[in-house]
C-alpha cells in the first residue's frame, strides 16, 4: 500500500492517547567499553534487549561466561537457519491450482502457486512458523534483528499476496540479519516481494513509478533527519535508475528487462554531490546502474547516522537528544562507515558500551506485543509439542499470532511502509503500544495464558507456575521465590511493603508465618499425587504470576 | 414454569407481544437483543448485598463464644487461657460472648446477630491452606473443587460474564474483594468473577492514588505512563470512584482497625449505588499458637484485641448502614478456616482445631443463637476436637436461597449437593431473575440432563474448542476442536458414563471463553 494513501485513510485507534510529557534524562555514558560488574542484573538486561526475554537457563549460561564472551556469542549465531514453513493446512479443493503436490509436513516455500486461497493459507502458515521460530530461538540476536529488519524494510503480506515471495523476502532479512547493510539494501531493492510491495515491478521507462525510489531514500537509507537533503528530483532520478525490474511468480524470482529500462543519464542533486549516473543499455544495465546508485547513496554521511538511530531506538531507548546524537549516534555511524556498513561491528560496540549498560538505560523499553508474547512463552518455559507434531504447534502459534495482531503488531503486516509507529512516532514512540484498547488486551492475554491456557488439537499450552518455580533457587522460601521471579520478569523492583503484602495475601493465604508456604511446597515436591495440596500450590503460584503480569512493571523490558 | 423461562423459550425474533409490558411493543427485538433482555428482568429485582468477612488464621471460637453450660470442662481444658464466667457478655444463658465484643452483644440484643454454634464439616482439615480452600470452594473434605461457591453463584446469576460486560444492566463489578487479591471464593468455573485487583488499581490505590513510587529514570517515565493508562482503562474504575464519591458522610469507625477501614469502604460503595452483590474483606492474625491471652488477665491479649476489632468494626458498619439508609439491603457473615483445639497448649495459645461458631449479621437476619453449646469432654486431651453441628455449606445454601434468592435446582448446581437450610435469614422479598445481559456464547438443553444434552455454541469464526470440565477443573472431553466459520452450532454431549453431579461446558474461541454449568441427574 502506498504510505500516503494510508495516512489519508483511517487513523488507527492507537493514536488516540494523548502524549504524557514527563521529563526524564536519557541514559548517560558514551560508547567506551563497559567496565562495570557482570552480574545477573547485567546478564538479564543484555538478554531482554537482544533476545526475546531472559530465560533462567540463558541467565545461568551467561553467568558462567565473561561479559565479552557473552556479547560475542550473542552476536555470532552458529545455528543454521531454521527449516522453512511447512504445509499444515488442508488443500483447498476449489483452488484453480490446488497444491496436492505438497504433502502435509513438507515445505511449500519453493512451490510456485498463485491461487488466492492457497496463498492466504500459506501466508497464515508463514506467520505461525515465524512465531514458532521466535519462541524456539537460540542464544543469539538473530531473531531480534530479523524483526528489526522487518520493521525497517516494512512490507505487508496482504499487499504482496504471494506466499512464496513473502517467505523469500523474509529469508533475505534473516540471512542478512547481521550482515552488510549495503548488500542487504541491494538485495531488498530487487527482491520480488519488495518489487510488488513498492511497485518496482511496474516501474518502467514509459511509466515510471517513484514509490520505491522515494522510500529507499526516505525510509530505508537516508531518513528524514535535518541533514537529509535529497530532493524531489532525486526521487524521480532514483525511479529512473530502478526501471526495468520484473517478477516471475513461476520461478519465484525477479529479473531485469532492458526493454523497460530508462537508458538516459540520471542527474542527482547537490546532496549527492551532483552525481550523474550514466545510463546503460546492456542486459546488465540494471545491476550496473543500481551499484553506482547505491555507491552514491552510501557515500553520504546520512545513511550510517540514520541506521544507527534506528538501531539505537530498537536496542536502547527512543529519546535521542543532542548529547546522545553527539556521543553515541555520530561515533557509531563512523564505526559503521569505517566497517563498510557491516552491522555486526556496530552492534559489537553498542552492546559492549557503558552507555548500553547505564542504569538509566535499563528497563525503559515498553515491550512490543511480540516481545511480551514470546518473552512470556520463553521466560516461563511454556511447553509446546514435539517438532513432529507441527499441526498442533502451528495451531498454538496461530493463537499467539492472533494475539499479537490483536495487540496491534501483526507480524508480516505492519501498518504501512514506515513500520510500527513505536519506533518512529515522536514524541510517544514505545508508548504508542499502550493505550486504552491494547493494555486491557495485554492483561487479558496473560490472564488467559496463566489461567486456562489455550487448547488446540487437544494439546494445551499454558504458563505452568509450579514448573517455573521448580527452576528457581529456593521456591520453598516465599521471600526468595518472589525475589527470584521478579528478578527475571521485572526490571523495576517493587517495594518491600508490596512484596510482603503479596506474599501474605497470596502465598501465605493471609497467614504471617512463612512456614505454611514452605510446608505446602515441600509436600508438593515430595507427594505431587496429593491432589489437594498440589492444587493449593499451583493455584497460589497461578495467582501470584497473574498478579505480577497485571502490574505495569511487567510491560517494561 | 417461571415467567422469565416462558419468555425465553417462547419469544422468537420479530414476534409481537403488544401488551406484554405497559403496552410496549417489542416487535423486532429477538430474545438476544439488549432491550429484550432487560424487559425479561422482573420489575422488582432484589438489591441484596452479601458481605463475607474472612478471619484468617483459624479463629479460636471456643474463647469467642464460650459454653457456659459446660463451663467446668472448658476451664479444665484451658486452665491458662479460659475467660472467667463473670467476664462473659450474656447471650442466651447457654453461651457467653468474649468481653471484648460489646458491639456484637448490642447487635444481638437488637436481633441483628445470629450466632451459629459449631459450624464445620466431616473429616476436617487442620491445614490452613487446605481448610481455607474447602471453605472457599465449599467442597467435601476429600474432594478438590477448583472454583469458589460465590464464584459459582455469580456465574449462575450472570451466566454470560465476562463477555459483553460491563453493560447497560450491569455496569458494576459482580463482586469486590477489598485489600487483597481475588480469592478462591470468587473464582468461577473458568474465570474469576470478582474484580481483578492489581497493585495500581487496587482499592485503596484507586481511591487514594497510592502506589510504589516510580524512579526518576527513563524506565520510571514509561512506568508512569503505563500506570496512567491502566487507571484510565480499568474496566470499573470510573463507576467505583463515582460510587465512592457519592457517599459524602459516614459514621465514625474505630481507628487503627483495618477491618473497620475495609468495611467502611464497603458501606461507602453500597450507598454510592454499586449493584455489586458480593463483597469480601479479610482480617488476619488469628493463628494464635502462643500468647493468645495476657497471662495476667486472660480477657486481654492478642485474641482479645482481634475480637474487639472484629466486634467494633462490624458494629460501626451496621451503624453506618443504618445511617446511610441501606441496612435493609445488607447481610454479612464471618468465617475462619477452622476453630482451635479444645485443649490449650503450654504457651498460652491454642493449636489448629475444627468446628467453631460463626456470625451472620444484619437487619434482616433472624437473631439468636442457633444450636447447642459445644459439648466438651470432662478431661479434654490434645486429640479432642469440637464436633460440628452445622455444615458450613448449610449456611451458604441458606444465604443463597433466602437472601440471594436462588431457586432449589440452581442452588444444587451452585453448591454441588443439597444441604439443609437454616433459620438465619427471612426468605421474604425474594423476587429476581438472572441477569441475561452480555453475550451468550454457549448453552445446553435439557438441563438438568440424565444421559445426554445438546450444547449450542456461537463462534466468531476460527478455531473453536468446546470441552466439558468437571468441578476439579479436569477436562472430561474435548467435544469440538477445529476451525469454524462464524455462526451458531450444536454438539451433543453424551454424559451417560459419568457420575451424577455438576459439569461445565466451556467454549474457547480465540480470545473469548465462556462456561455453562450442567447438572447430570439420575
Amino acid at each position: 500500500m502506498d504510505r500516503r494513501s494510508f495516512l489519508l485513510s483511517n487513523i488507527p485507534s492507537s493514536s488516540k492517547v494523548p502524549a504524557l510529557v514527563v521529563p526524564a534524562p536519557p541514559p548517560n555514558g558514551r560508547l567506551g567499553a563497559y567496565a562495570g560488574t557482570w552480574t545477573e542484573n547485567e546478564v538479564i538486561h543484555l538478554l531482554k534487549r537482544t533476545l526475546f526475554g531472559a530465560t533462567k537457563a540463558d541467565i545461568d549460561y551467561f553467568k558462567t561466561r565473561t561479559f565479552q564472551q557473552s556479547v560475542d556469542e550473542i552476536l555470532n549465531p552458529t545455528a543454521p537457519l531454521p527449516d522453512p514453513p511447512v504445509k499444515e493446512y488442508a488443500t483447498p479443493v476449489n483452488a484453480t491450482t490446488p497444491d496436492t503436490n505438497i504433502s502435509q509436513g513438507s515445505s511449500w516455500a519453493l512451490d510456485p502457486n498463485t491461487d488466492g486461497t492457497v496463498n492466504s493459507l500459506r501466508i497464515a502458515s508463514f506467520k505461525k512458523w515465524w512465531m514458532g521460530v521466535m519462541i524456539n530461538q537460540e542464544r543469539s540476536i538473530r531473531e531480534k534483528m530479523t524483526l528489526f529488519w522487518h520493521n525497517h524494510f516494512s512490507t505487508e503480506t496482504n499487499v504482496i499476496s504471494n506466499a512464496q515471495f513473502v517467505f523469500k523476502h523474509h529469508l533475505l532479512l534473516r540471512t542478512y540479519a547481521l550482515g552488510n547493510f549495503k548488500a542487504l539494501v541491494r538485495a531488498v531493492t530487487i527482491d520480488p516481494g519488495m518489487l510488488v510491495y513498492l511497485n518496482g515491478e511496474r516501474n518502467t521507462k514509459n511509466a515510471p513509478d517513484e514509490n520505491y525510489g522515494r522510500e529507499l531514500q526516505e525510509l530505508f537509507c537516508c531518513g528524514k533527519g535535518p541533514d537529509s537533503l535529497y530532493t524531489e528530483a532525486d526521487v524521480k532520478a532514483a525511479a529512473q535508475v530502478l526501471t526495468g525490474w520484473t517478477n516471475n511468480a513461476d520461478t519465484i524470482s525477479s529479473s531485469f528487462d532492458i526493454k523497460r529500462h530508462d537508458t538516459t543519464n540520471k542527474q542527482f542533486s547537490a546532496f549527492y554531490n551532483n552525481t550523474v549516473i550514466q545510463g546503460k543499455n546492456s542486459a546488465t544495465a540494471g545491476d550496473e546502474e543500481l551499484d553506482a546508485f547505491l555507491d552514491m547513496i552510501f557515500s553520504t554521511q546520512e545513511v550510517a547516522k540514520y541506521v544507527c538511530r534506528r538501531l539505537y531506538r530498537w536496542f536502547v531507548y527512543y529519546d535521542i537528544d543532542s548529547t546522545v546524537e553527539a556521543n553515541i549516534i555520530s561515533p557509531l555511524a563512523d564505526i559503521m562507515r569505517n566497517n563498510n556498513y557491516e552491522i555486526q561491528p556496530v552492534l559489537n560496540v553498542l552492546l559492549k558500551s557503558e552507555h548500553f549498560f547505564d542504569v538509566l538505560a535499563r528497563g525503559c523499553q515498553i515491550k512490543s506485543p511480540v516481545d511480551l508474547t514470546v518473552n512470556m512463552c520463553r521466560e516461563f518455559n511454556v511447553v509446546f509439542q514435539p517438532a513432529g507434531d507441527y499441526a498442533s504447534n502451528y495451531g498454538l502459534y496461530n493463537y499467539l499470532v492472533n494475539s499479537v495482531a490483536n495487540m496491534q503488531q501483526d507480524i508480516g503486516d505492519p501498518p504501512d511502509v514506515s513500520g510500527w509507529k513505536a519506533y518512529y512516532q515522536a514524541p510517544q514512540f514505545y508508548e504508542m503500544w499502550i493505550n486504552s484498547d491494547t493494555l486491557p488486551k495485554r492483561n487479558q492475554f496473560t490472564d488467559t495464558m496463566i489461567q486456562s491456557g489455550y487448547t488446540f488439537n487437544g494439546k494445551r499450552m499454558i504458563v505452568d507456575g509450579a514448573a517455573f518455580a521448580k527452576t528457581l533457587s529456593n521456591p520453598g522460601d516465599p521471600n526468595q521465590l518472589i525475589d527470584d521471579i521478579l528478578k527475571i520478569i521485572f526490571r523495576i523492583d517493587i517495594s518491600e511493603t508490596s512484596k510482603t503484602q503479596v506474599k501474605t495475601d497470596i502465598l501465605l493465604g493471609g497467614q504471617t508465618t512463612d512456614y505454611y508456604w514452605t510446608d505446602a511446597w515441600n509436600t508438593y515436591i515430595s507427594t505431587p499425587s496429593n491432589l489437594s495440596n498440589t492444587t493449593i500450590v499451583t493455584n497460589r503460584l497461578r495467582d501470584l504470576l497473574k498478579y505480577f503480569m497485571d502490574l505495569a512493571e511487567y510491560q517494561l523490558a | 414454569m417461571k415467567r422469565r423461562d416462558f419468555l425465553r423459550r417462547s419469544v422468537p425474533a420479530g414476534v409481537v407481544l403488544p401488551s406484554l409490558i405497559s403496552g410496549f411493543s417489542i416487535r423486532a427485538f429477538g430474545a438476544d437483543s439488549d432491550i429484550m433482555k432487560s424487559l425479561l428482568l422482573p420489575v422488582t429485582e432484589t438489591d441484596h448485598v452479601f458481605v463475607i468477612i474472612q478471619l484468617s488464621g483459624g479463629n479460636d471460637g471456643l474463647n469467642m463464644v464460650v459454653p457456659i453450660e459446660n463451663f467446668n470442662s472448658y476451664v479444665n481444658a484451658r486452665p491458662n487461657i479460659f475467660i472467667p464466667e463473670k467476664s462473659l457478655l450474656p447471650l442466651n444463658g447457654k453461651v457467653g460472648l468474649h468481653p471484648a465484643m460489646t458491639g456484637l452483644q448490642s447487635m444481638y440484643d437488637k436481633g441483628e446477630l445470629a450466632v451459629v454454634n459449631s459450624v464445620g464439616y466431616p473429616q476436617p482439615s487442620f491445614s490452613h491452606f487446605r481448610a481455607t480452600d474447602i471453605w472457599m470452594s465449599a467442597s467435601d473434605s476429600d474432594k478438590v473443587v477448583n472454583s469458589g461457591w460465590a464464584g459459582r453463584y455469580l456465574n449462575y446469576e450472570y451466566p454470560n460474564f465476562p463477555n459483553g460486560y460491563p453493560n447497560a444492566t450491569m455496569t458494576d463489578p459482580l463482586a469486590i474483594q477489598i485489600g487483597s487479591t481475588a480469592s478462591l471464593t470468587l473464582q468461577g468455573p473458568a474465570v474469576g468473577m470478582g474484580m481483578s485487583i492489581s497493585n495500581t488499581s487496587n482499592f485503596y490505590n484507586l481511591i487514594n492514588g497510592v502506589e510504589d513510587p516510580a524512579p526518576d529514570t527513563p524506565a520510571g517515565k514509561e512506568l508512569t505512563y503505563i500506570r496512567l493508562i491502566a487507571q484510565q482503562t480499568q474496566a470499573y474504575s470510573t463507576v467505583i470512584k463515582a460510587a465512592a464519591n457519592n457517599t459524602v458522610q459516614q459514621v465514625s469507625y474505630p481507628i487503627k482497625n483495618s477491618l473497620g477501614d475495609q468495611l467502611k469502604i464497603v458501606a461507602r460503595l453500597i450507598k454510592g449505588g454499586l449493584q455489586t452483590r458480593i463483597y469480601m474483606v479479610n482480617y488476619g492474625g488469628f493463628d494464635t499458637h502462643s500468647s493468645q491471652v495476657d497471662s495476667m488477665d486472660t480477657t486481654k491479649g492478642n485474641h482479645a484485641t482481634l475480637l474487639g476489632n472484629v466486634s467494633d468494626a462490624i458494629k460501626a458498619f451496621q451503624d453506618d448502614l443504618k445511617f446511610l439508609g441501606v441496612a435493609d439491603r445488607v447481610v454479612g457473615m464471618t468465617f475462619s478456616e477452622f476453630g482451635r483445639r479444645i485443649k490449650s497448649n503450654g504457651s498460652d495459645g491454642t493449636d489448629h482445631g475444627s468446628a467453631a461458631p460463626l456470625f451472620v449479621f444484619g437487619k434482616n437476619v433472624i437473631g439468636g443463637v442457633l444450636g447447642d453449646a459445644p459439648l466438651l469432654p470432662t478431661n479434654a486431651t490434645v486429640d479432642d476436637n469440637i464436633p460440628f453441628q452445622y455444615d458450613f455449606r448449610s449456611v451458604y445454601s441458606t444465604i443463597l436461597a433466602n437472601w440471594l434468592c436462588v431457586n432449589d435446582l440452581d442452588l444444587q448446581q451452585i453448591m454441588l449437593k443439597n444441604f439443609q437450610l437454616l433459620p438465619l435469614v427471612n426468605a421474604g422479598g425474594c423476587k429476581k431473575a438472572v441477569n441475561l445481559s452480555g453475550d451468550m456464547l454457549i448453552s445446553n438443553y435439557p438441563n438438568p440432563f440424565t444421559s445426554s444434552t445438546v450444547i449450542t455454541f456461537t463462534t466468531a469464526g476460527g478455531h473453536t474448542l468446546i470441552q466439558v470440565i468437571d468441578t476439579t477443573g479436569r477436562v472430561v472431553v474435548n467435544l469440538v476442536d477445529k476451525e469454524y466459520t462464524a455462526g451458531t452450532y450444536t454438539v451433543v454431549f453424551d454424559g451417560s458414563p459419568l457420575a451424577t453431579g455438576v459439569y461445565y461446558a466451556r467454549l474457547q474461541n480465540l480470545a473469548r471463553q465462556q462456561v455453562r454449568a450442567m447438572l447430570k441427574v439420575r
